[in-house]
């Protein structure tokens, strides 16, 4: 089965919610990203996998738009709109959602207040009726309860004093609230116990696994990948994808390591 | 002497970045530039004070010319020049109030556009609701107006005055109630006490005085909202509260000021006194003209407040959110001297650009059990400097004293300054102090994170100083913080990026 074809194929149906093109980038003048090309279509899961320094995270810092993250060449459009001329809060409201690996703590704030104002922004930017306390509580709530999230934990403030894994699930609650179009998860498994790990694997597929919806799994190991079942898997090398597949080329990784991707670059 | 001021209208059209930089078109009358006995005399004749009153103020003025300015903070101050300005500006005179209809159409506007929370603003407007019984019982705010010298309009005073409450501008208590006035002005900060707090003394135009009898709570909040208006006007508030015994009072004072080239002097003094079980909480938010990017302009805010917790379990509660004035000069604080009386102190103190802000408290402890709190909240961006300054003193009778002192500083930028100068001063060993201090940026960390989430820059700003200031926003008032939130954003717009 030829993957280029089919992606080619599904590009051409003109329905790409996420057309990566040649994409360089660099971090403090360092050159990560080396010519990415990747199209992700509405109802798709893709993994992107790929040893420590590959670029995994430059690529979701990228198209999220962290500053310090510049693109120097390549193109990148978000449902047909120009991704990188839009501010990072633009892109959120989009639809493009980015979960960290390492989720990041804001003292005095509590999670509901933090996520209100920013589901708020985003709906507002859409043009949309901005939720009233009840709605976005009774929203809030029904998340956390599918996620094993302690409803309490919502008004506790972000991530401070939360485990590994309660940041975890927590940055899915956010996923299920904001409900986003597109969801770019860094390393969303890293750290997780088997129970959080198959939360999160859970909240992936009940929140995202829509025809109009789709992920890009940035992720080291395979594990996460026996709960999520990827539609394709790429792997990404010294800043560029080298191989592309199907969910067997995952269980090949496992198996194999990424030594031999490495070696046949450095060859 | 009434005075149509064209420049200052002129001025105000031009108004840039400050929102509430506007001036009021309203008549003023002005008491002769400069400051001398005759102007001491002029004020004191233009209140119709009595004799006593008069002979307090000159005391005070003879005093004050032996003075000189403190220069301990950590603060650069021009040098000012007191005979060059007015002590004295009064909208044009109406001779009594009889109901808020009567009070000129413009000075509401001005309170429109200081947006002064829809409760009050009702009760300004003059809005007499009738009380509907399935409505939820609305918090009720009395509102003493000062439109820059003089109370223009007491609100709610019937209400008020049938719980026993005394709230009235200062003057109508010195000509209504002098020996309650005679009786404490001056005890908690005496007159001599120091160089801005004595011209106060001489000079003070108006202000608000609160008695709450024994055993009475206040039925609804106290709020005064001044607002300094004539160009080159000095504003001299006098506060003096008076909480009997077992009495409950909560105060709002909130102020903004329209943009000005020229410095403007406010030098206010506000004394508290809580005797047995009484407890009284002041909050301010304080939102006065910090000057302009370039440091030019601005109000010059040397403030003296001070409590005297004089009776057993007595407890007064500092809550202040200053982001205004281009100098802060002010130091609420507590004279702990009943047994097991309680002071607690929050601050959020916001400088930008070139302001400067040396401020935090005093607890004297002197009564046996007495409890302090002090947290404050320092939050620096441009190039300015924001000192945080306290004094916790235990005396040598005072046993079993409990302090705890809290101060964090925020960074946004890298040239701005945090400073703490913490005095701690023991001379009981069964004394508790605890003092932590932190200090911290902003991290692209959280910025990215809230901005992914959907928030813009400043938003993301506005959040997280928000979650920082926290602990001190909660001891508002609900209107108030809610207000204050919006204030900390404002006054951090353009400090981002």
């Amino acid at each position: 089965m030829c993957f280029d074809c089919a992606q080619h194929e599904r590009i051409w149906n003109g329905n790409v919610m996420l057309k990566i093109e040649n994409l360089h980038a660099e971090v403090d003048g360092k050159a990560i990203l080396k010519g990415i090309t990747l199209s992700i279509n509405p109802g798709e899961i893709h993994a992107i996998m790929g040893p420590n320094g590959a670029g995994k995270s430059t690529t979701a810092y990228v198209l999220g738009g962290r500053p310090g993250y510049d693109v120097t060449e390549g193109s990148a459009t978000f449902d047909g709109k120009d991704l990188f001329e839009m501010e990072p809060h633009e892109r959120a409201a989009a639809g493009l959602f980015l979960g960290f690996q390492y989720p990041v703590e804001i003292p005095g704030v509590s999670n509901l207040q933090f996520l209100r104002t920013a589901l708020n922004a985003q709906r507002k930017a859409r043009g949309e009726a901005e939720l009233s306390g009840g709605e976005f509580i009774k929203l809030a709530r029904k998340e956390a309860d599918a996620l094993g999230l302690d409803p309490e934990m919502l008004k506790r403030p972000v991530n401070v004093g939360f485990s590994g894994g309660e940041k975890k699930r927590n940055e899915m609650v956010q996923m299920g609230i904001i409900a986003p179009k597109l969801a770019i998860l860094d390393e969303t498994d890293s750290g997780l116990d088997i129970d959080a790990l198959k939360a999160v694997g859970h909240g992936i597929n009940t929140i995202m696994r829509r025809p109009d919806r789709a992920v890009l799994l940035i992720t080291h190991y395979q594990r996460l990948l026996d709960y999520v079942k990827p539609d394709f898997v790429h792997v990404l090398a010294a800043g560029r994808i080298v191989r592309t597949g199907g969910p067997e080329l995952a269980h090949e990784l496992e198996r194999e390591g990424y030594g031999q991707i490495t070696d046949e670059l450095a060859a | 002497m009434s005075v149509r001021n064209e420049e200052a209208l002129a001025a105000a059209e031009k108004l840039s970045t400050y929102e509430w930089g506007f001036t009021s078109d309203i008549e003023q009358e002005f008491a002769p530039k400069g400051l001398n006995e005759d102007t001491v005399r002029f004020i004191s004749a233009k209140k119709g004070e009595p004799e006593w009153m008069l002979d307090w103020r000159l005391k005070a003025f003879r005093r004050w010319l032996t003075m000189t300015p403190p220069d301990w903070a950590k603060l650069n101050v021009p040098p000012i020049d007191y005979q060059d300005a007015y002590y004295y500006a009064a909208p044009k005179a109406k001779p009594k109030l009889g109901s808020l209809d009567e009070v000129d159409p413009e000075i509401l506007r001005t309170y429109e556009k200081l947006g002064i929370p829809i409760a009050e603003q009702k009760l300004l407007a003059g809005v007499v609701e009738e009380a509907d019984p399935d409505a939820p019982p609305q918090r009720k705010v009395a509102v003493d107006a000062v439109f820059d010298s003089v109370s223009v309009a007491t609100t709610f005073r019937e209400e008020l005055k049938k719980a026993g409450v005394i709230f009235l501008s200062i003057s109508e208590a010195i000509r209504e109630y002098p020996e309650l006035v005679k009786k404490w002005l001056g005890k908690v900060v005496p007159q001599h006490d120091n160089y801005f707090a004595t011209l106060n003394s001489a000079v003070f135009s108006d202000g608000t005085f609160v008695y709450i009898p024994e055993g009475v709570r206040c039925p609804m909040e106290l709020s005064t909202y001044f607002r300094i208006n004539a160009e080159n006007t000095g504003q001299f508030e006098r506060t003096l509260i008076v909480a009997d015994k077992g009495a409950y009072v909560s105060y709002l004072e909130g102020c903004t000021a329209p943009q000005r080239d020229e410095n403007q002097l406010h030098a206010a003094v506000v004394e508290l006194v809580a005797l047995d079980d009484a407890e009284i909480k002041y909050s301010t938010v304080q939102n006065w003209y910090p000057g302009d990017a370039e440091g030019k302009g601005g109000i010059y805010n040397f403030v003296t407040k001070r409590a005297l917790c004089q009776g057993r379990n007595s407890k007064v509660s500092w809550t202040q959110v200053e982001t205004g004035s281009a100098i802060t000069w002010k130091y609420p604080s507590c004279v702990l001297a009943g047994e097991n009386s309680v002071g607690e102190f929050y601050s959020v103190a916001v400088t930008t650009n070139h302001q400067q802000a040396d401020t935090g408290t005093k607890m004297i402890h002197l009564g046996k059990g007495s409890r302090s709190t002090i947290v404050s909240k320092g939050i620096s961006a441009g190039q300015s400097n924001n000192t945080y300054r306290g004094l916790v003193k235990v005396g040598p009778t005072a046993e079993g004293v409990r302090n705890f002192t809290q101060c964090d500083s925020l960074l946004l930028g890298d040239k701005c300054g945090a400073h703490t100068v913490p005095y701690i001063e023991v001379r009981n060993p069964s004394a508790q102090i605890e003092h932590e201090a932190t200090t911290s940026k902003i991290s692209d960390d959280q910025l990215f994170y809230a901005m992914q989430r959907g928030l813009d820059a400043e938003e993301s700003v506005a959040l997280i100083v928000n979650g920082f200031a926290r602990e001190v926003l909660q001891q508002l008032p609900m209107e108030f913080a809610v207000e204050a939130q919006k204030l900390l954003g404002i006054s951090l717009e353009g400090s981002v990026g």
